[in-house]
Order: structure tokens, then sequence, then C-alpha cells
């Protein structure tokens, strides 16, 4: 080991080629992701305000003036999806060389089912994302309303969507799913950085269980409340 | 009481391998585990049958050599616990109990039960040492070392190299033992001089030996005799990222 200066590129070849740093771009992307699904959250929940409080919160968001800053931020997203994804796929590779001969009798000491299942919870959770982009945003699962051009009329339309109930079981099921994925990843995600206390880790990770039950609750509270007619 | 055992016959590391039944009609609730496999052997020796082979060296669980999965708990149930020092009180009669190898990419199995662990000894190589000045003895104190900090790397020290960590781990990764030797060695003033390059090097070793990639799952922590807390991957890890953001 020399401490001969190693060019930049190495250097960032080098930490991605570790498994520590995969983890690490899996870490801030998954921050990056959950300040989206918060962000998210806090958006659709305004369909219990006043009846045009969500058609207005869109049409802020769609505002053509802003159009930059909307794109800006469905890139930077779709960035962290897919690095989360590429660095969560070679992992799971290193898996299964890392251990090519299974054991006969195996049994779990510690694990979660949350922390035994993100490679399926995550993928599920990826399809539904796409699933809600076409429903919701695109339109190519039912026609949407609008109000004026650019001015969707999102209230019409996820009363529209939830009032068909395969729709609303699906997101329902995707959302414990993302509940599942975030029990583990959101605590998960202060070790891969480098942090942890007896003090503090514990509490941690009581946290990332609360925060992601509410975050369910949330989101799960409009399907149902559409379906059986809060919400009309 | 008798004990059945479902165990891993492999006679070199070319053979295929496969489990058989053995019974062993009078375990003795004083007998260690192992010396319940010596009289197994014992028995296998004088039916002229090959003994199963199994490591072992002190038998008073501190020099990390036995260790097998025992229905698919590495060292067995009873946690902190290495294998050598888990007793037949804790079983009863007529368990049966599925005795296989630390299975990994990086420990190939030699024999039956015994898996070659020099992948540990490389990882070591990488970066597991500090430098020293020899010559005279250096005078008692001349370094100070906190308290907290001593206290922690001796926990982290306290780790045997026994691979129970890899052998429960799913992802068969070997953070919890490379994460104790990092902690080890940088929270010590000692260690300092070469703490980016061991976190670095001790690394990329682990992952050339095919370790797998840790998900912070927490078996390893479950069942390490020496009760090695994740803490130190997350020390592992921070090291690794702060070396290679900021070395020269
Ligand atoms: C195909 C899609 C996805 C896959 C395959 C996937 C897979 C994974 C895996 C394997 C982990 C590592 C868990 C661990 O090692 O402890 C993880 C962590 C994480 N995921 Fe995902 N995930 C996906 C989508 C998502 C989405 C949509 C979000 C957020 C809304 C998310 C948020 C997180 C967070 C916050 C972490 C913690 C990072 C860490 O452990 O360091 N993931 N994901
Ligand atoms: S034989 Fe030494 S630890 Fe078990």
């Amino acid at each position: 080991m020399s401490a001969i200066a190693i060019n930049p590129v190495y250097r960032v070849v080098r930490f991605y080629e570790a498994p520590i740093g995969k983890k690490a771009i899996m870490a801030l992307t998954g921050v990056v992701l959950f300040g989206y699904v918060v962000a998210h959250l806090v958006g659709n929940l305004q369909i219990y305000g006043d009846p045009q409080q969500i058609n207005k919160y869109a049409a802020l968001l769609h505002n053509p003036a802003t159009s930059g800053l909307l794109w800006g931020a469905r890139i930077a997203l779709l960035l962290a999806v897919v690095m989360h994804i590429v660095a969560s796929i070679q992992l799971w590779k290193l898996k299964n060389d890392a251990r090519p001969v299974a054991y006969v009798k195996k049994d779990d000491a510690a694990a979660t089912y949350a922390s035994r299942t993100m490679m399926w919870s995550g993928p599920i959770v990826a399809a539904f994302v796409i699933f809600h982009v076409l429903h919701l945003t695109v339109g190519a699962v039912v026609p949407l309303q609008e109000i004026a051009p650019n001015e969707p009329n999102v209230r019409a339309n996820v009363i529209a969507g939830f009032s068909n109930p395969a729709i609303s079981a699906f997101y329902i099921l995707a959302i414990a799913l993302l509940c599942i994925h975030l029990y583990h990843g959101l605590w998960s995600m202060f070790q891969s950085l480098g942090f942890s206390h007896p003090r503090y880790t514990p509490k941690l990770k009581k946290g990332a269980a609360i925060f992601a039950i509410l975050i369910a609750i949330g989101n799960c509270s409009i399907p149902v409340a559409v379906m059986v007619g809060l919400v009309k | 009481m008798k004990i059945i055992l479902h165990i891993w016959r492999q006679r070199n590391c070319k053979d295929k391998g496969k489990m058989t039944r053995y019974e062993v009609p009078n375990v003795n609730q004083e007998m260690s585990f192992l010396e319940m496999l010596d009289v197994l052997n014992e028995d296998l020796i004088l039916k002229n049958e090959e003994p199963v082979a199994f490591d072992h060296d002190c038998r008073e669980g501190i020099c990390g050599t036995c260790g097998c999965m025992v229905n698919g708990m590495a060292h067995g149930p009873l946690p902190g616990t290495t294998l050598c020092q888990l007793h037949m009180r804790h079983f009863k009669e007529g368990d049966e109990l599925y005795l296989e190898p630390w299975r990994a990419a990086a420990f190939p199995v030699v024999k039956d039960l015994v898996v070659d662990r020099s992948a540990f000894d490389r990882i070591i190589a990488a970066g597991g040492y500090i430098s020293v000045a020899t010559g005279s003895a250096p005078d008692g104190n001349a370094v100070l070392v906190p308290k907290e900090n001593a206290e922690c790397s001796m926990d982290a020290a306290a780790c045997i190299g026994c691979g129970a960590c890899v052998a429960m781990c799913p992802n068969a990764s070997a953070a919890l033992f490379t994460g104790a030797k990092i902690a080890h060695l940088g929270l010590l003033p000692q260690g300092q001089p070469e703490r980016d390059q061991r976190a670095i090097a001790m690394v990329a070793q682990a992952r050339q030996e095919l370790f797998g990639s840790c998900t912070n799952i927490g078996e390893c922590e479950a069942v390490c005799p020496k009760e090695i807390k994740l803490e130190v991957i997350a020390r592992m890890n921070g090291d690794f990222i702060r070396a290679s953001l900021t070395g020269r």
C-alpha cells in the first residue's frame, strides 16, 4: 500500500466497486426517494381539504413558468430510482455468488421479515410506481379529466380511479409493501452511512417503524376514503 | 439420553457430500457438544467407519477453531457461546440435530464439518496490523487511550475469527468480522496511521474473497459467540466512506 495519489476516476471506481460504496449509494438514493414519498403524501392529503384545494396544488406544480423545476425533480427522482435499483441488483448477484451451496436446514436468529424481503418489496413497489404514473399522470389506464390545459382535475381523477376496487386494492398492497421496505430501509441507511450508537440506534429503529406505518396509513386512507364515500 | 444426528459427510473438497444419519444412544448431560461428537467418533472407529472430521482446539471458547451449524444456527441454539462451550444439557432426549459446515464460497469445505477459513487470514493480512517502532520496550502509558475507546476496542478485539457471522449471514458477508478488526485497531491511537488504508484494503480484500454484501439484517450479531455488535459494521462503513472521500 503506497500513498501514491490516485486519479479521481479510479477513486470513484474503487468506491463503487466495494459493496460498502454501493450501499452508500443505495442509502443516499433511498433518502431522496423517501423525501419524495413524504412530499408526495403531503400533496395527496390535501384531498381532505376543501374541494378546490388539491387541484390548486396540482396547478401550482404544473405552472408552465416553473416547468423546469418540475422536470428537474422528475429527472433527479428517475436517476435516484435507477441508481438504487442497479446497486441493489449488483449486490444481490454478489449474494448468490457468496453462498453457492445452500444449507439443508437454516434458521433465523434475528432477521426481521422486512429485512429479508427487501428484494421483493422493492421491485413490487417499483412496478407499482410505473403503474401509478401511467394511471394518474399519463392517463393510460383510465382517461384523465382536465380543468384547463396543464390543470388536471386531480380530485375527479383520484375519485374515479379509486372507485374501481381492483385499482384501490393494488394501491393498498403496494403501499403496504412500501411500508415494509421503509421499515427496514429507514434505519438501515444510517448504518450503511456509518452511523450507529447504542443510545440512538434502538430509537432510530422504532422511529423508522413508526414513520413507515404513518406513511402507510396516510396513503392507504385515500383509496379507503373514496371507497366508503368520505371523499366524493 | 439419545440424540439423533444428521451430519454433513464429505470426504474431501472435490467430493459431492451428503447428509448421513447417526444415533448417539448414551449422551451424558454434562458432555460438551464436541465431547458428544467424540463419543460418536469412538463408536464409528470401533465399527471401522470414518470418524466425523470437525475443527477444535482450545475447547474453552477462546480460540475460534470450532463451529458448525446446528439446526440452522451457527454454534447451536445458545447465544454468546461457541460450539465447544455448548453443553448437552441444553438438549433433550430424542432431539434431531442437523450438523452442517459453514457455507460460503470463501470457506470451501475441507472435509465433513471442517472448512478452510484462510480467507479471513488474507483479510487480516490486507490491513489488520499497525506499525510500531521496535527496539527497546516503550514506557508504560506513554500513549494515552480514552477509557471509552479502550473498552470499545476491547469489545471488538474479542472476535476470535470463528466465521459464525459469515455462516449465519443470509448474504455470507464477512462484515462483522472485518468491521470488528477495523474497529479494534481504528479505535486506538496506535491504529491511526494506517486507519484509512486499512479500511480500503480490508474491505477490498473481503470483496475479492467473494464474501457477500451486508444488508443490516443482524443474524451475525445474534450468533456471535463473543457478542460483537453491529456497531462495528457501521464504523467500518463510516471509515471506508470517509477514507474514500478524503484520502489523498
Ligand atoms: C426496484 C425497486 C427497488 C429495489 C429493488 C429496492 C431494493 C432495496 C434493497 C435491496 C435495499 C437494501 C436493504 C439493505 O441492504 O439493508 C434497499 C434499501 C432502501 N430502499 Fe429500496 N428498493 C427499491 C425501491 C425503493 C423505493 C421506491 C424506495 C422509496 C420510496 C426505496 C427506499 C429505500 C431506502 C430508504 C433504503 C435504505 C438504504 C440502505 O439500506 O442503506 N427503495 N432497497
Ligand atoms: S475449540 Fe476453541 S473456541 Fe471452540
